[in-house]
């Protein structure tokens, strides 16, 4: 088979621009080795919301027959790499026509690479990646993930970083020669070249086995059919039946919530709530624009993470100095709330609070003041 | 602006000028017909944008607020857009509504037609059939409302103002069937039926509330407490479950008509045939097809050419959409030749012929036996079709008949200065 395909699986709107580089790229290398290729994005909401998983893929091949195969998939399956350019996307995907949460390693080939963007050792990533059932390489470009917003693009070379990586892990779909030339023609830039170059050979890649990784089964759903569907477009309200966090009648509320799309692989940065600190003022509940909140017994209010999205709108509009503060998700595992944790321990529950807060890798969802992406690049080139 | 009702109950029968009494004889136009109609089913949310010759409904049913006998909430919108937006979300809390357009005006408000049949809310318009702008032409060509033909919209044309009036009442009826719930749309020629007055039987209140039955949205009813979501954002996981939905409900429509037209003509001692109106089709060699007010000279020169023994009739479309294959076809099985009048267009399509003519074709194209079909183009922009003009036809349809292989190759103009 004549014909290499990369996933490149990123954040809606922050990393738009950087996934389409990086596809980019891989067509116009290939074109030097006498190979034709396609670039294409595959969104899963448009307008693209802040942080859903979205793809780019480039496919190349010695004919366009081949190619044509390609252009009207939703997804192409069997890619020679997958490249995450969030390393929290490694906890799955709801994506574009995938009914349930997609492994971020489903469509890579066997024997294929993941190449990731992340900070994190390659066994914390394995304990977020599920397993694939069939042995691969997780192969990792050490650099926290580049974000920024829908108008500006950071510049801070993780496109030709991960190029270079490409070339890599995957020397039959470009070479370091085709990625390096290209880079200097594309980009008209010797330091993009020199960080490609750099980032080829620091790549470093990890053998994982077929049985490695996240045990979890990842929820998935069916769709009904044209009779058993609904007729006018019309969705039943879920009855909101009065229940508690903990199960018992005990008073609190937890709204009940859509069981199929959940959402939280949106979720870049997570709230830590400091439940001793919380006056219960309500804002955060109110103000979440996806009702994640719960109302435990004793009148706090819990994130659901199964409904949140990350968006960060209750660190913005709680009163309360360091009362809910946003972590990378990366260190987290699983979803279980934090009030439960607090209310059976409440000092182990605050030594947890710190260290999640104090130890939290550096991370912003896109721009949040004018001048910080000029300070970003000063502090990253110094 | 009277405070809103919450169910279509009805009410008393109210006397006085433009009030008629019980099963009255009325001197109305086609307009006036229509809003009648909207009366005597009571219906409740009635939005309005003026433009020709549709306006004149507004006229009368505004007239007819003033007046005391008609009570409903009456929106007059600032576009056609919002004037359809209005009574699609009216609709759905269980408003029996009615709204109308003509020409451009209702392609003004084409994404809240496109997007009706999908939401299943029976809206029920009416269409002064007007050419579609420029230069501000407002006589008739069906274009118009034939734009939604492919979108779930039930569609008919109507040939007099007691025809407007009765099918009006059939459409609240087969619309807000719960084994349909799609919009539909009665077209009336713009001038030759919505400015022309005729005597109409107008019924009354209470055979009319016999004939239709109050809307009930039943548990599609957007209400506190029946908690529902219409019309989320769906995408390629639901929207082709979505159009076969429609696509069923079109196809029941056609019994719930058939069931319409029976029952009003055991209660009304009229309506006549659902779908088609035969006329002069027994033992006709050429038959000519034609919709709306076409039917008066076609029907004048018939007669003319059967006094003369040539053997021509006429068969009328009354409901476009669902579109009557089985009863042309059935129609149509015996004449060798047939004449299709089209006062539409359809630029570039097969043969250049209009919109009646393709369909027609199409619904033949599976008999073992077809007659040959020719095409004609006539009386566009309100041009005047005379009867002179069908006889000019006929002929043409006789020569394809008599085996004339290039008559049903092409489209033939009639009626254009050349």
């Amino acid at each position: 088979m004549s014909t290499g395909s990369v996933e490149v699986v990123y954040r809606g709107i922050f990393q738009k621009t950087l996934a389409k580089n990086i596809c980019r790229g891989v067509v116009f290398a290939a074109k030097k080795a006498g190979k034709i290729g396609i670039a294409f994005g595959r969104y899963s909401d448009s307008p693209e919301r802040n942080g859903i998983p979205a793809k780019q893929f480039a496919v190349v091949s010695d004919t366009e027959e081949e190619l044509e195969e390609y252009l009207s998939r939703y997804e192409p399956d069997n890619n020679d790499v997958t490249i995450a350019a969030d390393d929290t996307l490694c906890k799955g995907v709801e994506s574009w026509a995938w009914y349930g949460l997609q492994p971020i390693n489903k469509l890579l080939a066997d024997g294929g690479t993941l190449l990731v963007t992340s900070t994190q050792s390659p066994n914390r990533l394995l304990s977020f990646i599920h397993r694939k059932g069939t042995p691969y390489n997780l192969a990792l470009v050490r650099s926290p993930a580049s974000f920024s917003g829908l108008w500006v693009y950071k510049d801070d070379h993780t496109d030709v970083r991960l190029l270079g990586a490409l070339a890599k892990v995957a020397p039959h779909i470009v070479s370091l020669e085709a990625i390096l030339e290209t880079i200097k023609e594309q980009w008209k830039d010797d330091s993009k070249v020199q960080s490609a170059k750099k980032a080829y050979g620091a790549t470093e890649s990890h053998p994982v086995s077929a049985e490695q990784g996240n045990e979890e089964i990842p929820y998935e759903f069916e769709l009904p059919g044209w009779k058993d569907m609904e007729e006018g477009l019309v969705i039943r309200g879920i009855s909101a039946e009065a229940q508690s966090i903990t199960g018992r009648d005990d008073g609190g509320y937890v709204p009940t919530r859509n069981t199929t799309f959940k959402k939280f692989s949106t979720r870049s940065m997570r709230p830590v709530i400091n439940f001793d600190t919380c006056t219960k003022c309500t804002v955060c509940w109110l103000n979440c624009p996806d009702t994640c909140f719960d109302v435990t017994p004793d009148g706090f209010y819990d994130a659901n993470m199964d409904a949140c999205c990350g968006c960060g709108v209750c660190e913005a509009v709680c009163p309360v100095a360091d009362c809910i503060t946003m972590v990378n998700e990366e260190a987290f595992d699983g979803n279980d709330g934090q009030w439960e944790a607090w209310n059976k321990d409440k000092e182990a529950y605050a030594g947890w609070l710190a260290e999640k807060i104090a130890n939290r890798p550096p991370r912003a969802h896109g721009f949040h003041h004018v001048g910080q992406y000029a300070e970003e690049v000063k502090n990253e080139s110094a | 602006m009277s405070p809103p009702k919450t169910a279509t109950a009805k009410k008393a029968e109210t006397e006085g000028p433009g009030g008629p009494s019980a099963g009255s004889e009325e001197l109305i136009s086609g307009s006036e017909a229509i809003a009648h109609a909207c009366r005597l089913a009571d219906v409740d949310v009635i939005t309005a944008y003026p433009i020709r010759p549709y306006d004149t409904v507004m006229q009368y049913v505004s007239q007819m607020i003033s007046n005391g006998q008609f009570d409903c909430d009456y929106i007059v919108a600032e576009s056609e857009h919002s004037q359809f937006e209005i009574v699609k979300h009216a609709s759905t809390v269980g408003a029996r509504v009615f709204v109308g357009s003509s020409g451009v005006g209702w392609l003004y408000a084409f994404e809240a037609l496109a997007v009706t049949a999908g939401l299943r809310l029976p809206m029920v318009a009416m269409v002064g059939n007007r050419a579609l702008d420029d230069p501000g032409a407002f006589g008739v060509e069906h274009n118009d409302a034939l734009a939604v033909r492919d979108l779930g919209w039930m569609l008919c044309w109507v040939a007099t103002a007691q025809e407007a009036l009765d099918t009006a009442l059939i459409a609240y009826r087969v619309a807000e069937d719960q084994r349909v719930f799609l919009p539909c749309a009665i077209s009336c020629d713009g001038a030759f039926l919505t400015h022309s007055q005729s005597i109409v039987n107008v019924p009354s209140q209470e055979a009319v509330n016999s004939f239709l039955p109050p809307y009930e949205r039943g548990d599609k009813l957007l209400h506190p407490d029946n908690p529902i979501t219409i019309a989320p954002q769906a995408n390629e996981d639901w929207v082709m479950e979505i159009r076969r939905q429609s696509d069923a409900a079109m196809r029941r429509a056609r019994k719930v008509l058939i069931e319409a037209y029976e029952d009003l003509n055991a209660k009304f001692g009229r309506g006549g045939e659902p779908f088609i109106e035969r006329y002069m089709m027994e033992d006709a060699e050429v038959a000519l097809v034609g919709m709306g007010t076409l039917a008066m000279p076609v029907k004048v020169a018939v007669r003319k050419m059967r006094e003369q023994g040539r053997k021509v009739g006429f068969v009328r479309v009354r409901w476009f959409r669902p579109f009557p294959s089985e009863e042309l076809q059935q129609a149509l099985s015996e004449v060798q030749a047939v004449g299709v009048i089209d006062r539409d267009y359809g630029f570039g399509s097969a043969f250049h012929s209009g919109v009646l003519a393709n369909d027609l074709r199409s619904a033949l194209y599976p008999m073992e036996r077809r007659p040959k079909i020719v095409s004609f183009v006539a009386g566009l922009g309100g041009r005047e079709v005379s009867a002179a003009n069908v006889i000019e036809i006929t002929d043409k349809v006789f020569d394809a008949a008599g085996g004339d292989a290039t008559s049903d190759q092409d489209t033939y103009w009639i009626g254009v200065r050349e």
